[in-house]
């Protein structure tokens, strides 16, 4: 006999869930194995039948960073802190909100994109935003590499901080993306509208991000309200780490770290509320 | 013996609209709309809102290793209890204790990707059915071997024939040893010699001690692979009994009385008219209603229906096969010649059409009456294949005085001569 018919099986209870006892992350553990499967699958299928192929991961970022020195740097002439080349100091913030935006609103999707397997078999619903989000790490890895060169290029050595830094505030992003996804992906299921309202969402975002200009020119009162949004916390911490460009971590960011969690955690138990259902409206 | 499934009085209520089959995404400007109505008639909050209860109180025990079948008519809430038992979907009320993994072939292929290959997709959907990495590797060249596309393993899917992908798909769930294996009408897809292997794979699932739950509307894959059956009727449970009894049990429900079989007007599709069936009846010699006929004895059936405009060509007929499914014969009211040109074109009225199965043809044990009415190559009118369900009595049969089962379905009288031959 095979190695599953040698310890008990376990009994599993299906009733009826209630709020907060639903969010059973023990389940989601047992489950881990697929979400690398998805990550992967995702990974594999993304640049299938293309000829450029993964280029296109560092094509995105570029072609923005383009752009936007064109428009704002030659154009506009938007002053920005320190001394450090425009085209560093938007790939810098490109980085972060790449990654952000790609997990969001492949996350939001993920539920719909993937229906068939939700009418039809079980698993934690959790599964599928979470493997879209961390796919987009993917991305990211291949991009940063265009980074480290290109920092080579200018010649700008980063800060100390880098090594708890980076790795923090991708963190924060991932958290942010997910709790917004939870969300979107969820009401999705029910209502096709996140669909159309996806990518002016994320453009509206990217305008209320200091992706293009430099944060330090939103002036005084704005300021507190500005980093209610945590994506301007990440962006300002990757330009503090990578180029030495701010002052670092201040009470601004708290608010971004608890209005991330706050959003997580919300959307974590409606997910789970909704979810009871996905398989019947789906 | 342990319990392996415990079943204790789930429900389930769809939203009509809502319910699997019927898509209809709820537009955010209704909810909001609906906002002030909610807030200022909150008592009526749930008036001109409509339900159905897919599953309604149902219960049962089903021991470890037991193989239980489940048949019903369509929506008779057969697959929501699947899809409730492997937790797709939650009941609305009522508990269900399960012991063990719970794998299902709710349908064979989900989360297949086309652009992955063979390969690629056996790993992704052992995944997606629970499965561990290690135990994957462990049953892939199994896996391979009996879906039959080993040379194709490094296709991408998209690249396969029907039949390929599906062979592989149901390799992969097959193999997919959980405690408890829930299969719903896998075996309506796939050509023959696959089916088999299917049901073959299915024997050794069972055989091994494992629990299936089968769903088909097969009678005789059920009466092959069950011993037990639960028959559903409107989301619930009315029947549970060994299969042969189950079996009688669905093929029974719905008549008047034995050996009748009335249609009202709501069990009918419209797509049948003009045509309206009213009831089929078997007669014994006496004219009489009955349900069990002697093997010597011919049996009289009677098709009443009414056509509320003419049909030109229609054939109105029978299907007689035995619960194994093997078919026995087919037979029109106008097979002849002269009865077709009698009635090439049937006006609007009032009919029966009669016939007599002659005695001496049938064998003993239990048969099954299937109508049809159309106009060959143009349309279907009406078709239940299950309509009614009689019983042959071996009494007076040729060949009683050995105390045997003779093979096979018919049973005829042959005039033996035996002849002395002489040097």
């Amino acid at each position: 006999m095979t190695e599953l018919s040698k310890h008990d099986p376990i009994t599993i209870y299906i009733k009826p869930t209630t709020g907060f006892a639903a969010l059973n992350l023990r389940d989601l553990w047992t489950y881990r194995e697929l979400v690398f499967f998805m990550i992967w699958r995702d990974i594999k299928v993304r640049y299938k039948q293309t000829a450029l192929g993964a280029l296109w991961a560092v094509i995105q970022p570029v072609m923005n960073m383009l752009v936007f020195t064109f428009l704002f740097d030659r154009i506009a002439k938007l002053p920005i802190d320190g001394d450090i080349p425009y085209p560093l100091f938007s790939f810098a913030a490109l980085l972060p909100w790449g990654m952000f935006s790609t997990a969001l609103n492949a996350a939001s999707r993920s539920l719909t994109s993937n229906h068939n397997m939700i009418s039809k078999t079980y698993f934690p619903r959790l599964v599928l935003p979470m493997a879209s989000v961390l796919g987009g790490l993917v991305d990211f890895a291949i991009a940063f590499v265009i980074l480290i060169g290109m920092m080579i290029y200018y010649g700008v050595t980063p800060t100390a901080h880098i090594w708890w830094a980076l790795p923090a505030f991708l963190l924060l992003t991932i958290l942010t993306a997910l709790g917004v996804a939870l969300w979107l992906s969820a009401i999705n299921v029910q209502y096709r509208d996140v669909g159309y309202a996806l990518p002016f969402l994320t453009q509206f975002w990217l305008f209320i991000t200091p992706v293009a200009y430099s944060s330090s020119v939103i002036s005084g009162n704005w300021q507190l309200l500005y980093s209610l949004n945590p994506m301007a916390g990440v962006v300002n911490g990757f330009r503090w780490a990578l180029l030495g460009i701010g002052t670092g971590p201040s009470v601004e960011l708290w608010i971004s770290v608890v209005i991330a969690l706050g959003v997580l955690i919300t959307g974590l138990v409606y997910f789970r509320n909704m979810e009871r259902t996905f398989a019947d409206t789906i | 013996m342990t319990i392996a499934i415990k079943v204790e009085n789930i429900s389930k209520r769809y939203k009509i609209g809502t319910a699997p089959g019927k898509f209809r995404y709820g537009m955010l400007r209704d909810q909001i709309a609906a906002i002030p109505r909610k807030l200022f008639r909150r008592n009526e909050g749930q008036a001109g809102i409509d339900y159905i209860w897919a599953l309604k109180d149902v219960s049962f025990d089903l021991e470890e290793g037991r193989v239980l079948g489940i048949i019903g008519r369509n929506g008779a809430g057969k697959s929501t209890l699947l899809k409730v038992l492997s937790r797709v979907t939650e009941p609305t009320r009522g508990t269900v204790a399960v012991r063990g993994r719970v794998g299902s072939l709710l349908e064979v292929g989900t989360g297949f990707h086309p652009e992955l290959t063979g390969r690629e997709n056996i790993f992704m959907n052992g995944a997606i059915l629970g499965m561990k990495r290690a135990e994957i590797a462990a049953k892939f060249d199994e896996i391979v071997e009996f879906s039959e596309v080993a040379q194709f393993i490094d296709t991408p899917v998209k690249r396969y024939s029907s039949g390929m992908y599906l062979r592989l798909a149901f390799a992969v769930a097959a193999h997919l040893e959980p405690e408890i294996l829930v299969v719903d009408e896998v075996l309506a897809v796939g050509d023959a010699e696959f089916q088999r292997k299917c049901l073959g794979k299915m024997n050794d699932v069972a055989n091994q001690g494992r629990t299936v739950l089968f769903v088909s509307h097969n009678m005789s894959a059920i009466l092959r692979l069950t011993q037990e059956a639960i028959v559903m009727q409107k989301g619930q449970l009315v029947k549970r009994a060994p299969t042969s009894a189950a079996v009688d049990f669905y093929l029974a429900s719905g008549q008047a009385q034995a050996g009748e079989r009335a249609w009202e007007a709501d069990e009918v599709s419209p797509n049948a008219a003009p045509f309206r069936p009213l009831s089929l009846r078997v007669k014994d010699q006496r004219g009489s209603v009955a349900d069990s006929f002697r093997s010597p004895e011919p049996v009289t059936l009677e098709l009443e229906y009414r056509l509320s405009a003419p049909i030109t060509g229609l054939r109105v007929g029978i299907y007689l096969s035995t619960v194994r499914g093997e078919y026995v014969f087919t037979s029109f009211d106008v097979d002849q010649p002269d009865l077709y040109e009698q009635y090439s074109t049937r006006q609007p009225g009032h009919y029966v059409s009669k016939c007599q199965i002659p005695g001496d043809l049938l064998n003993e044990g239990r048969y099954i009456l299937g109508v049809n009415a159309s106009s060959f190559g143009v349309k279907r009118y009406f078709m239940d294949e299950n309509a009614l369900a009689f019983n042959i009595d071996p009494m007076g049969a040729p060949g009683m005085q050995w105390a045997e089962q003779r093979q096979g379905p018919i049973r005829p009288r042959l005039d033996w001569v035996i002849e002395t031959v002489k040097k």
